[in-house]
């Protein structure tokens, strides 16, 4: 399993890329998304896989007693999930109002800081 | 002696906001005290010098570093501190007149008063680096100065290339510094004086060695960088006197002489003073017929006299050590005395060009008697002191042990056409008739026309009582230089060949001013060759390198966000790709294929096929589900493979933005097709290439063996220390609770973005 999802990780580093390549400013978000899909799974990869051993202390014991998921690419994965939220919730916002604003969604009008472009 | 050389930084300072005052009570006059009092005090320590005393003063200031502002005063400090408070005194004086009522005279006073300073403190630092803190003061100070004039384009431009100059050899200075520093183990220049056999034998003396005669050469406008100087000659005529004549071009020359009994013998030093000398003062020299501007006459003839003075400081002998340290004492008077005069005659008619000049003596006679004087000073006749300096530099080449005849020829040369300089300058204005364009001149101003009598007095003055210049002078330099028994300065040397050079001089000179006209047909044919001479080459490499950087620039910062982009994985592909290929190797037999269940495998079909639908779908709404779609099957992955915070989170998570996507989205309008197809393409292949790379990176760091010693940790003591049971949410909340913190901080600030971009209303473009 951990080669195939090596390759899914790829993929999504390939699809990611290439929507941030696209003129569409929402293609860039769509983009950013599925890139940091990406590095999610490689850190999640690189803590290895181990089929439905989630890290918890069993209720009857104050340590683990079998093996377990490594923790601490999942605090890592956490802590990424939800800062990448905040960066798209307002990045597409941030796009809502520059289209409202200037009536375009694409990236090559909006390379100038001049008002009246 | 630290408040002498800080007090010009302290007026300099205080200018800027008393300047209004003096300009206009009219009392700039009174700002010439600042370097009287300097010179008076410097006068005060004359029977000291005299006596062959070097007086120390010490102040520390890094000591750690060894950097302190140690100053000594010694005969060569002293005559360098004398010329710089004298001609200072003067031009303050002067200037008080010539920019009588200018807009920004306090200005100028700020940044003289300035340069004033950081020139005494060049001088007369004890210590390399403080020395050399002082020496890109005077190039900064120089370069406010030539572009005082801000308005004119030229000005400024000239300004930047006296910069560039001087601060390239600024550099070579700081490096030549540290390594005299390095092998003499102290940057204090009287025990690396007292000690130069650590710098001689150390293994950096060859490129110490270079390095300061760039510096000393950039600074004192030598072949090939001597360009600077006459660009400088944009600044107004009073900085041309004490910056570009008499002061700060010759202090290269001071680091010649301070630094020349380290070098004593190196046949490297000799050679680099002697040929370059040479070069520069008949290159200059030679120069001198083809200008018609009085300025640039009096430009091209200060080069041509530094070559001189770098030629004396490599022929090296005792006699060419008085010869240089009298010339400079002559050179200063002379020079500084044209240069004043020829900044009256530009502030009575209003033109420097030569051919325009003539008749000026009915109206000024005064200034035609200083300009004789001074060109006789500068021609050497006697009984001036400008004699007694070209008979010193005669004798010392002809009495050099190599290419006496040679060597000889070039100084006799040289000095011929400097005497021509001179006259040019100093009479020729003022002969002939009177054009009709010139009657309605003035007589200048008295402080104007003082300061350059008083130089060409003390010229007479000192050359029929040489006693003076030799007592205070010539006597303690040579002694510096640890020469016992001192050269004696006569007027009268009795027949001899030198006196036969002298007369051959003055006659050639003569006849050369008789016959030579400048004019504007001389004028054409050097400009012919400004092709090729050093400073079209320096313009050419800027505008090269300019070229240069503009492309090299626009290459990546086009202003694309996709080209960034492309640049940069591009970058990433190229500098890791090479060692991933060659160090990968993946064997599938170890792979459990067939240990795939039947759900993992419907969810990997699924992700795949929502990113491709992602990637190639022409309606956005179409992409934002698949896009949910894949970060649910994400969840499923977690899921399985014992990450239930993360399946929740990213479940919750990928709902939300998929709502906030379509709330905010439907608006928009549809997809267009925008970039051409072959881009598309490239763009394509260079993802895959990517991703490829990074498939890669993860199975070969999949291959490595894992560290776990944070997570058994973690794992350990979760319910021992922190009291909870699962590991994840005990790391997030209370091992690195903190970390945390700062990302519920990050999101509040994200969402009071959110809110605030949903509120803002701007108005006045809402209204269009």
């Amino acid at each position: 399993m951990e080669v195939v999802l090596a390759i899914i990780t790829g993929i999504l580093y390939a699809a990611g890329i290439y929507m941030m390549m696209r003129r569409s400013i929402v293609k860039l978000i769509i983009g950013v998304i599925l890139f940091s899909n990406g590095v999610n799974l490689l850190i999640f990869l690189s803590g290895r896989l181990k089929k439905g051993k989630p890290p918890l202390i069993p209720e009857s014991s104050d340590v683990f007693i079998e093996a377990y998921t490594d923790p601490i690419p999942q605090a890592l994965i956490l802590t990424a999930i939800v800062i990448s939220f905040g960066l798209q919730a307002f990045a597409i916002v941030l796009v809502k109002r520059a289209y409202k604003v200037l009536h375009t969604d694409d990236l090559d009008q909006l390379n100038t800081t001049d008002e009246d472009s | 002696m630290l408040i002498v050389v800080l007090i010009g930084f302290l007026l300099s300072a205080l200018l800027l906001f008393t300047g209004n005052f003096f300009k206009e009570k009219k009392l700039s006059t009174l700002l010439t005290i600042l370097p009287l009092g300097i010179l008076i005090y410097l006068l005060s320590f004359g029977q000291k010098i005299a006596q062959g005393e070097v007086i120390y003063l010490h102040y520390e200031w890094i000591p750690a570093f060894d950097v302190s502002l140690n100053f000594r005063l010694d005969g060569l400090s002293f005559l360098f501190g004398l010329l710089i408070s004298g001609i200072g005194t003067l031009v303050f004086f002067y200037t008080s007149s010539y920019l009588k009522g200018h807009h920004f005279l306090d200005r100028f006073y700020s940044y003289l008063s300035m340069f004033m300073a950081a020139m005494l403190g060049l001088v007369l630092s004890d210590n390399l680096i403080t020395m050399f803190i002082f020496w890109e003061l005077t190039s900064i100070t120089s370069f406010f100065l030539i572009g005082f004039n801000n308005e004119s384009q030229s000005s400024r431009k000239s300004a930047l290339v006296a910069l560039g100059i001087t601060g390239l050899g600024g550099f070579f200075l700081l490096a030549g510094a540290v390594l005299i520093g390095e092998s003499a183990g102290t940057y204090s220049i009287s025990q690396i004086l007292s000690d130069p056999e650590a710098v001689r034998s150390g293994s950096y003396f060859s490129l110490i060695c270079i390095f300061m005669t760039l510096a000393a050469f950039t600074k004192s406008a030598q072949f090939p960088f001597h360009f600077w100087l006459p660009g400088a000659m944009q600044a107004p005529t009073p900085v041309s006197t004490y910056l570009h004549s008499a002061t700060m071009v010759k202090a290269g020359v001071y680091l010649l002489f301070r630094f020349s009994p380290v070098f004593e013998g190196s046949h490297l030093w000799h050679e680099l003073l002697l040929i370059f000398g040479a070069v520069t003062m008949i290159y200059s020299a030679y120069h001198i017929i083809f200008r018609i501007d009085l300025k640039s006459i009096l430009a091209y003839s200060t080069i041509a006299a530094l070559g001189i003075l770098v030629f004396l400081i490599g022929i090296g002998t005792k006699m060419a050590i008085t010869a240089a340290a009298v010339f400079i004492v002559v050179h200063a008077l002379y020079k500084a005395s044209l240069f004043l005069i020829a900044g009256i005659i530009d502030h009575e008619t209003g033109t420097r060009d030569i051919t325009r000049l003539s008749g000026l003596r009915h109206k000024m006679m005064p200034i035609f008697i200083t300009g004789v004087i001074a060109a006789a000073i500068s021609g050497g006749i006697p009984p001036t002191l400008g004699f007694i300096g070209k008979e010193l530099i005669y004798e010392s080449t002809y009495h050099f042990t190599e290419s006496v005849v040679f060597l000889t020829f070039l100084a006799i040369f040289t000095k011929i056409l400097l005497f021509y300089a001179g006259f040019v300058v100093g009479m020729k204005p003022f002969t002939g008739k009177l054009p009709a364009a010139l009657s309605e001149v003035h007589k200048p101003d008295i402080k104007m026309s003082l300061p350059p009598a008083i130089m060409v007095i003390l010229g007479l003055v000192l050359g029929i009582f040489p006693g003076f210049i030799e007592d205070f002078i010539s006597a303690p330099i040579t002694q510096t230089f640890g020469f016992t028994d001192v050269e004696h300065l006569k007027i009268w040397h009795g027949f001899s060949e030198i006196l036969v050079f002298s007369m051959v001089t003055i006659l050639i000179g003569t006849i050369m001013y008789l016959t030579l006209k400048p004019n504007y047909k001389l004028k054409g044919f050097i400009s012919k060759l400004e092709v090729i001479s050093p400073l079209q080459l320096m313009n050419d490499l800027n505008q090269g390198f300019e070229k240069i950087s503009g492309w090299w620039t626009n290459l990546f910062q086009n202003g694309y966000l996709r080209h960034y982009v492309a640049t940069c994985v591009l970058f990433m592909v190229i500098s890791i790709g090479y060692v991933v290929v060659f160090n990968f190797n993946l064997d599938l037999a170890d792979q459990a294929f067939h240990q795939l269940t039947f759900h993992e495998v419907a969810i990997i079909v699924i992700m795949l096929g929502a990113v491709i639908f992602t990637v190639v779908t022409r309606s956005r709404l179409a992409a934002v589900v698949a896009m949910g779609i894949v970060g649910f099957s994400f969840s499923l992955i977690f899921l399985f493979y014992g990450a239930p915070d993360l399946a929740m989170t990213q479940f919750s998570v990928d709902t939300l933005t998929v709502i906030l996507f379509v709330l905010v989205l439907y608006k928009l309008p549809k997809y267009l097709k925008l970039t051409k197809n072959v881009l598309r393409l490239e763009h394509g292949i260079l993802s895959l290439t990517f991703g490829t790379l990074v498939s890669m990176i993860i199975l070969m760091v999949l291959q490595q063996p894992v560290q776990k010693e944070v997570s058994e940790y973690y794992g350990d003591n979760a319910y021992l220390l922190a009291k909870g049971k699962n590991v994840v949410n005990v790391i997030l909340v209370d091992f690195r609770g903190i970390d945390t913190l700062i990302e519920v901080s990050v999101l509040t600030v994200a969402s009071l973005g959110v809110f605030g971009l949903i509120k803002l209303r701007i108005r006045s473009r809402d209204k269009k």
